[in-house]
């Protein structure tokens, strides 16, 4: 438990991802079976215990210490787990406080025996929840604090160490010095504690068979267009298609050794989360792993982003929310269909083999995503910014640009260069005051790198500034370094690392923020809150007074609106524009 | 009849006060005459009439403040009664950083011992502390919560040398307080078996020479030349706190922020200074410290002076000792408590709260 905790310990600290993966690969190089295993579970979130809630933890320490000292503390320390770690009377501190109450520990005792991870997470599988607490208590006896720390976070299963699984797996793939993608390919085949996979990564066995009969692929991923890409590239040699504003998935299926139909739903990033979506589940009834878009779709019609939210928000999948947000996939690829890999066929290819598995398929959860047609970028241009002239229809809002895919491009894992594009539609523009500045991190732990902004509102004492977003990105180096200069120079008061800057009227920074998108939020003062806000431009020349009013984002507010409460009126379901 | 201990001992907007000495310890403005019990710029301040303190006391303020920060200077030797106006006193050393001592004034059969700041772990840098058993005992409580508890200093400067090998590219930067801290961290590192040159700030040099003249071995400092940044990949920086977060460690490969308090302790606390390798490094008593110190004097009355009064007045009450807070302002140690960074919230939540 002690190499895991100080892995944890120094992981939480460390904001760059290069140097969270040396940690990691380190601690993996160094640490035994079945340990390390164990804690590649624990940190890809593969774990299966009984989650220890926190009220037993409470309940363990209030019984050890004067329970108004804990509440001091926990009020200055401020996080229950940490709080715990720091208090927990060990016997070795009882010993060194003369009228300790704790029982203390004669010289001739052994020392406690500090337990493994393997020890912790076997024990938490097979022991009853009555066992659970004298347990805990004994392994916060053994463990130093750090050690207690890490516990707390591995038997609560809340980790929070800023640690994606996909990092984690490329740690491993890393060891062995195989792409990521390679671990992606068999983990779903693979049990904790990962003793084949670590073995192949030392070259000491074979690589792991994936036993999964419906894996996750790394997905294609596309590259932003830029305007000198238009010269460069012959609109005769791509097709476009729609880039939706949903959740990417890859829909897979597969039968199992025993015959039956195994059907999965993975996240961009090989998350499985079939869980969440049973209805989406439920129609793939086919063999072969298909690319599409999360959407919802209520009477025919794409619902914007903000509608899918209200389902992803919701932590149980009730038959109501199945019923009200009804999930739909709309495919636009697919990498293989039985036993083929179709994924080094060219993109007309495998489009021809997807429209005949869709129209076999003939359900409507799964759908075919339209080509756009186009003869010049011109032509794709207006097809962008004006998707419903071109036969989007009343899908038109649930757009977020268009791709721009090549006749002849294989299905490539991760970002390749010189397929696939994106042409995403105009972010929102608006212009916004500076607030407030907080230090970044990492590299940029130095400089004030996060801008929170507001826009103008009427108040009780007349016109004043609502916070309406926070970016950090969007700026070159150059201009951080003025921004960072314009909040040390600006500077009214501190908050930690954050610093208020002046703001007013007659005085103030105006930047211009892009946006993807707006919805209502009762987290924000101002009640609404901003998708991917970024400085798009520095306005050092325009007065704080002309910067926009909340009145603006009201109005881009509105635009998606009906559709995010059409249940609640029935009389505007289905009619919005 | 014993004297009563506030007859001997009372407060004023100087800081504590002695009427049958007529002096006051650790004032935070000029007075006429004062007893420092160590330097720290929140305790010994330039300005007063005359100053008592131990001998290395006295050369650290003097490197501070110049030759002229007191108008008379008297070196205060360790364990030796000293006789002024109607109380005698006498200085032990605090085990905080080098030349701090405690004072015990004693008057009509009542000892009162002023600890000023200080520790019991092991420090290379100065004298252990000794208990001195006294009636009442006036003890500083920065990290007065059961929550400070704080590790064995090894093991933190171990994670130190397994980060530099970890991340041989990039510069580790050691923020740390000046006086003792620096010092202490340096000496540490050395009976880790650390050889290379240990980078010094500017702002350190002359502290860590005075130490060095003082016989503590800390090997090679060389100060950090600005136009030199660059090439200090693998190498370890000492610089005051308040550089960790400046222009100046923006210019070193990579760096690797790191500091070295007892602060650290709590994690929050470390993410918002930015810090990416705490060390759990502190010149005061952690809780344990505290309680097992305020038993050893045997004291039955316990006067709390800064940081968490609350808290160890509460733990004493329960102990069925006298206790009360003394909400004085004006300390919490030039670096402990942050007195840097004047944005930070222990500056005032744990100092400044009446």
């Amino acid at each position: 438990m002690n190499r895991f905790a100080a892995l944890l310990d120094r992981l939480a600290y460390e904001p760059r991802r290069n140097a969270k993966l040396r940690l990691l690969v380190d601690y993996f190089a160094h640490t035994p079976d079945p340990d390390r295993g164990y804690a590649l579970a624990a940190l890809t979130g593969s774990l299966m215990f009984k989650k220890a809630k926190s009220g037993l933890i409470r309940g363990l320490v209030e019984e050890r210490t004067d329970p108004i000292l804990f509440r001091m503390s926990y009020n200055y320390v401020g996080d229950l787990a940490e709080t715990v770690a720091l208090i927990w009377p060990a016997p070795d501190r009882q010993q060194a406080l003369p009228g300790g109450d704790g029982p203390a520990i004669g010289h001739n005792n052994p020392p406690p025996h500090v337990p493994t991870i393997t020890e912790v997470v076997e024990a938490l599988a097979t022991m009853s929840r009555s066992d659970l607490p004298a347990r805990v208590a004994g392994w916060l006896d053994a463990l130093d604090e750090t050690g207690r720390w890490a516990l707390l976070k591995l038997i609560t299963r809340e980790l929070r160490v800023g640690v994606s699984a996909r990092l984690a797996k490329t740690a491993v793939a890393q060891m062995g010095g195989f792409a990521p993608d390679e671990v992606e390919l068999i983990w779903h085949g693979l049990d904790v504690p990962y003793t084949e996979l670590f073995a192949w990564a030392e070259s000491r066995g074979p690589k792991p068979e994936s036993t999964n009969p419906a894996p996750f692929r790394p997905p294609m991923l596309s590259h932003p267009l830029e305007e000198e890409d238009f010269a460069k590239l012959d609109a005769a040699d791509f097709v476009g298609e729609w880039k939706w504003d949903g959740i990417r998935l890859q829909a897979v299926a597969g039968r199992g050794e025993d015959g039956r139909l195994v059907r999965r739903i993975y996240s961009r990033t090989g998350e499985d989360v079939s869980k969440a979506f049973p209805d989406l589940v439920e129609a793939l009834s086919f063999e072969g792993a298909i690319d599409g878009e999360l959407l919802i779709v209520r009477d025919g019609r794409v619902q914007s982003f903000n509608v899918l939210q209200q389902r992803l928000n919701r932590k149980a999948v009730t038959p109501k929310l199945i019923a009200d947000f009804p999930v739909h996939l709309r495919v636009y690829d697919i990498l293989t269909e039985g036993d083929e890999d179709l994924r080094d066929l060219p993109f007309r290819e495998r489009r021809t083999r997807l429209e005949a598995l869709v129209a076999k398929l003939d359900d409507p959860r799964i759908e075919l995503s339209a080509l756009v047609p186009f003869e010049s970028w011109e032509n794709l241009e207006s097809a962008r910014s004006d998707p419903g002239s071109v036969g989007a229809g009343p899908d038109a809002d649930a757009i977020e640009g268009c791709m721009i895919k090549r006749l002849d491009s294989p299905y490539l894992p991760g970002r390749p260069k010189g397929y696939w594009y994106k042409w995403k539609r105009d972010p929102f523009l608006v212009d916004a005051v500076m607030m407030y500045g907080q230090r970044g991190h990492g590299k940029r732990s130095s400089f004030y790198s996060d801008y929170t902004f507001g826009v103008w509102r009427d108040g009780p004492d007349g016109e004043e500034l609502v916070p309406v977003g926070k970016a950090y990105h969007g700026f070159t180096d150059e201009e951080l370094g003025k921004l960072d200069r314009y909040v040390r120079n600006n500077t009214v008061n501190r908050f930690g690392p954050v610093r208020e800057v002046e703001y007013g009227k007659d005085r103030g920074l105006v930047l211009e923020v892009a946006f993807e998108g707006l919805q209502r939020s009762t987290r924000h003062k101002s009640g609404v809150a901003m998708r991917f806000p970024r400085i798009s431009r520095i306005r050092w020349d325009k007065p704080a007074a002309e910067a926009d009013r909340i009145e603006t984002l009201e109005k881009i507010l509105k635009r998606g609106e009906a559709e995010i409460h059409p249940l609640q009126d029935p009389a505007t379901k289905g009619s919005s524009p | 009849m014993a004297m009563r201990s506030t007859d001997i001992l009372t407060q004023t907007p100087q800081g504590l006060y002695c009427p049958p000495g007529d002096f006051h310890i650790d004032p935070v403005r000029p007075v006429p005459r004062a007893l420092i019990t160590h330097g720290h710029s929140d305790h010994a301040r330039a300005g007063h009439g005359s100053v008592l303190a131990t001998r290395e006391t006295l050369l650290i303020m003097a490197v501070r403040y110049g030759e002229d920060f007191t108008r008379q200077q008297q070196i205060a030797p360790l364990r030796e009664e000293i006789r002024i106006g109607d109380v005698t006193v006498r200085f032990s050393p605090a085990g905080h950083v080098l030349g701090s001592a405690q004072i015990a004034i004693e008057a009509g059969g009542t000892r009162i011992v002023v600890s000023g700041d200080y520790k019991r772990a092991a420090d290379p840098t100065c004298l252990p502390y000794e208990v001195v058993p006294c009636d009442v005992f006036i003890t500083e409580a920065t990290f007065g919560l059961p929550v400070f508890s704080h590790p064995d200093t090894r093991d933190e400067v171990r994670k130190l040398l397994n980060s530099v090998a970890l991340f041989p590219e990039r510069a580790h930067i050691v923020g740390a307080y000046s006086l003792g801290k620096a010092q202490r961290v340096m000496a540490l590192l050395r009976e880790e078996g650390y050889d290379r040159p240990i980078h010094l700030h500017g702002a350190m040099e002359r502290l860590t020479e005075f130490y060095k003249s003082e016989g503590v071995p800390l090997g090679e400092t060389p100060k950090v030349v600005a136009t030199e940044r660059g090439r200090l990949a693998g190498e370890i920086i000492v610089c005051p706190p308040s550089s960790l977060q400046d222009l100046w460690s923006r210019r070193f490969p990579d760096p690797v922020a790191c500091f070295a308090s007892g602060w650290m302790r709590v994690r929050a606390r470390a993410r918002q200074k930015g810090v990416e390798l705490p060390l759990v490094i502190s010149d005061h008593s952690d809780w344990d410290d505290l309680c097992r110190t305020i038993l050893d004097t045997g004291a039955e009355e316990v006067w709390v002076t800064h940081g968490q009064e609350d808290a160890l007045v509460h733990w004493c009450e329960t102990r069925g000792l006298r206790a009360r807070p003394l909400h004085m302002l004006g300390y919490g140690d030039e670096g402990e408590a942050e007195a840097e960074d004047p944005a930070s919230p222990p500056a005032t939540a744990e100092t400044g709260a009446p």
